[in-house]
């Protein structure tokens, strides 16, 4: 007989689940930071300017081949980071954001492929951010921090596999955010990945998500701790933030999901209080979630990851979608979740279409689920199977990096 | 051993087209297609198991429910539209049939012939719905809700103004074809059509 691990409740994204019996055995890992700051490792920005120097904060998981030919890039959500599996320490309580898909036997087997999980750039949990020193001034950037596109942060994650002394990679999975990453990285980055799994994503950003990202950041630029930006060192725009957080929340789940996790139960109370405290249980909640989420993220890496998002446009880069998948390499499998009203299966599938017209492999899944959004954080049965098939005939399939051709 | 019926259906598959697999199960045809005819292909299927088994595979497989139709697919954007033993199974066969040659620029369906002697016989002389070999489902628990015979279908093609390019009989999916089956209607146990627009 197993000994079970405490049920302990986890917060990922944001429906509150149990644990799985084999949460954090990717085991016990350590955040790791390299710093690029040599000739020829500036961040030239999509938006002009250059990033020089930044670090990257990431993770790993498993063993890198001697062939180099078994990494598996993991791409996070706006509010992920680089701790995507396995526990920080023995009692650590809470394992990374991805843990239910990565470890051993996991749809990303950590006794097969060799994972990496870096925090993005423009974040707050190790990599270079609005947060971090700006070395014209000695003081945080704050907004001087240049804006910073999905591309710059696929770019600087190459950087990161240069390092490591990976080549191609085996796959790039990423759901959200992270989908658009992996989406970019095929089309500016066709040799450096084999296999492309985007979930719960987008080829451009949809206006709608605009509409609720420009809420979250009228929300932190309104609160009066805000200062423009430059708050480092004072109060942070703390309510700003958590309302920011709480609109992100309600676009994460689904009117089922929400029935069912709350419905109109009231919060530890027999009637209404007639009054404006947090009677429903979905009222304490948000708040809850928005005022945790403020120990941990910085406002300011909000306002820029949102902007980042918003400004993805596969279409208005390329001219269409077809033109801009023409000359990606990867194999795809895209996942859409049913009841994902942020990104709804049609937005997946349009990936899918606009692959299929100039015959590129592509499968699709969509995933029922009732979470919303959240499903691809959850929904571990149903998609395990399906990418770790994907990962195993990937990786029967994979070609390595064939050697630049010598110049001249 | 490679099923009579899917070797037929290669035959009739030109070498090197774009085939469109609906309802392609664990991929097994379209794997032997890429093999045997290179074609590109890629498949549809519902099912969740089986899906993983197509990617498994490495096959380019669609997640999704033909009774929704094809509307996924563009006009004309395949050579070859598939579509094997599973008519039966569709909640809307007249118009799966109709997507297929407004997808591809051939359709090939093959379906079990409710018409030959033994479902036929079951049904006139002991006066029970046909259970058999083909069609193992008591009437409460089969997924074969619209079957056909092969003048129905032949009705069909004629109400749709298809043409007809090809029709294969088969009386065992185990056994080669005879050269030749007078009265099909009565002695195929399976039917392959290939149709096209006229």
């Amino acid at each position: 007989m197993t000994e079970k691990r405490p049920t302990a409740r986890k917060e990922i994204g944001d429906v509150a689940m149990g644990y799985d019996d084999d949460a954090g055995n990717a085991g016990i890992v350590r955040t790791r930071k390299v710093t690029f700051d040599q000739p020829g490792q500036e961040l030239a920005l999509e938006g002009g300017g250059v990033l020089t120097p930044f670090t990257l904060a990431y993770e790993t998981y498993g063993k890198l081949s001697e062939r180099k030919d078994n990494a598996v890039l993991v791409t996070h959500a706006l509010s992920g980071d680089a701790h995507v599996a396995g526990l920080h320490s023995a009692n650590d309580k809470r394992p990374g954001w991805w843990d239910m898909m990565i470890g051993p036997g996991k749809g990303l087997d950590t006794d097969k492929y060799f994972v990496i999980c870096a925090n993005v750039i423009g974040g707050c949990s190790g990599s270079t951010g609005p947060a971090s020193e700006n070395p014209a001034t000695g003081r945080p950037y704050g907004t001087d921090f240049p804006i910073i596109t999905i591309k710059d942060m696929v770019n600087a994650q190459m950087l990161l596999l240069d390092h490591l002394g990976i080549g191609k990679l085996l796959a790039a999975v990423g759901g959200s955010m992270g989908g658009m990453q992996v989406l970019e990285l095929a089309i500016s980055h066709p040799d450096r990945t084999h296999l492309c799994v985007p979930l719960a994503t987008a080829a451009r950003q949809p206006t709608m998500a605009i509409a609720f990202n420009e809420v979250g950041r009228q929300a932190i630029m309104a609160d009066p701790n805000w200062h423009g930006g430059h708050y480092y060192g004072g109060k942070s725009p703390a309510k700003g933030l958590s309302v920011a957080r709480m609109v992100g929340h309600i676009t994460y789940l689904s009117d089922e999901a929400m029935e069912e996790k709350f419905g109109r139960r009231l919060q530890d109370i027999h009637d209404y209080t007639f009054t404006f405290s947090a009677d429903f249980e979905v009222e304490s909640y948000l708040r809850h979630q928005g005022l945790s989420f403020t120990n941990r993220f910085d406002a300011n890496t909000l306002l820029y990851i949102t902007r980042a998002l918003d400004y993805f446009d596969l279409t208005r880069q390329h001219g269409t979608l077809v033109k801009a998948f023409a000359d990606v390499k990867a194999r795809f499998l895209v996942m859409g979740f049913s009841s994902d009203w942020l990104h709804p299966p049609y937005q997946l599938k349009e990936i899918v279409s606009a692959l299929r017209a100039t015959h590129k492999h592509v499968s699709y899944y969509e995933v029922d689920s009732h979470y919303g959004h959240d499903a691809f954080l959850l929904e571990r049965e149903k998609m395990e199977g399906i990418i770790a098939a994907f990962l195993a005939s990937g990786a029967r399939t994979y070609t390595p990096l064939a050697p630049a051709a010598p110049a001249g | 051993m490679r099923r009579i019926d899917y070797k037929l259906i290669e035959d009739l598959v030109p070498d090197g087209s774009t085939v469109l697999d609906l309802a392609c199960g664990d991929g097994e045809l379209l794997s032997e297609l890429i093999i045997e005819k290179h074609v590109h292909g890629s498949g549809v299927e519902i099912d969740q198991a089986a899906v993983e088994k197509c990617i498994g595979r490495g096959l380019s497989v669609f997640h999704g429910d033909l009774d929704a139709g094809l509307a996924d697919f563009d006009d004309q954007s395949h050579d070859v539209v598939i579509l094997s033993l599973s008519l039966q199974q569709l909640r809307r066969p007249r118009m799966i049939v109709r997507e297929m040659v407004r997808v591809g620029r051939l359709a090939i369906v093959s379906f079990p012939n409710f018409a030959h002697w033994v479902p036929r016989s079951q049904l006139v002389l002991r006066g029970r719905m046909p259970v058999s070999r083909d069609l193992p489902y008591q009437w409460w628990d089969t997924p074969n809700i619209h079957l056909c015979t092969i003048q129905d279908f032949r009705a069909l093609c004629r109400e749709e103004g298809l043409c007809i390019e090809h029709e294969q009989y088969l009386r065992s999916v185990e056994k080669p074809p005879p050269a030749r089956i007078v009265a099909p209607n009565l002695l195929a146990r399976i039917a392959i059509f290939v149709v096209t627009r006229c």
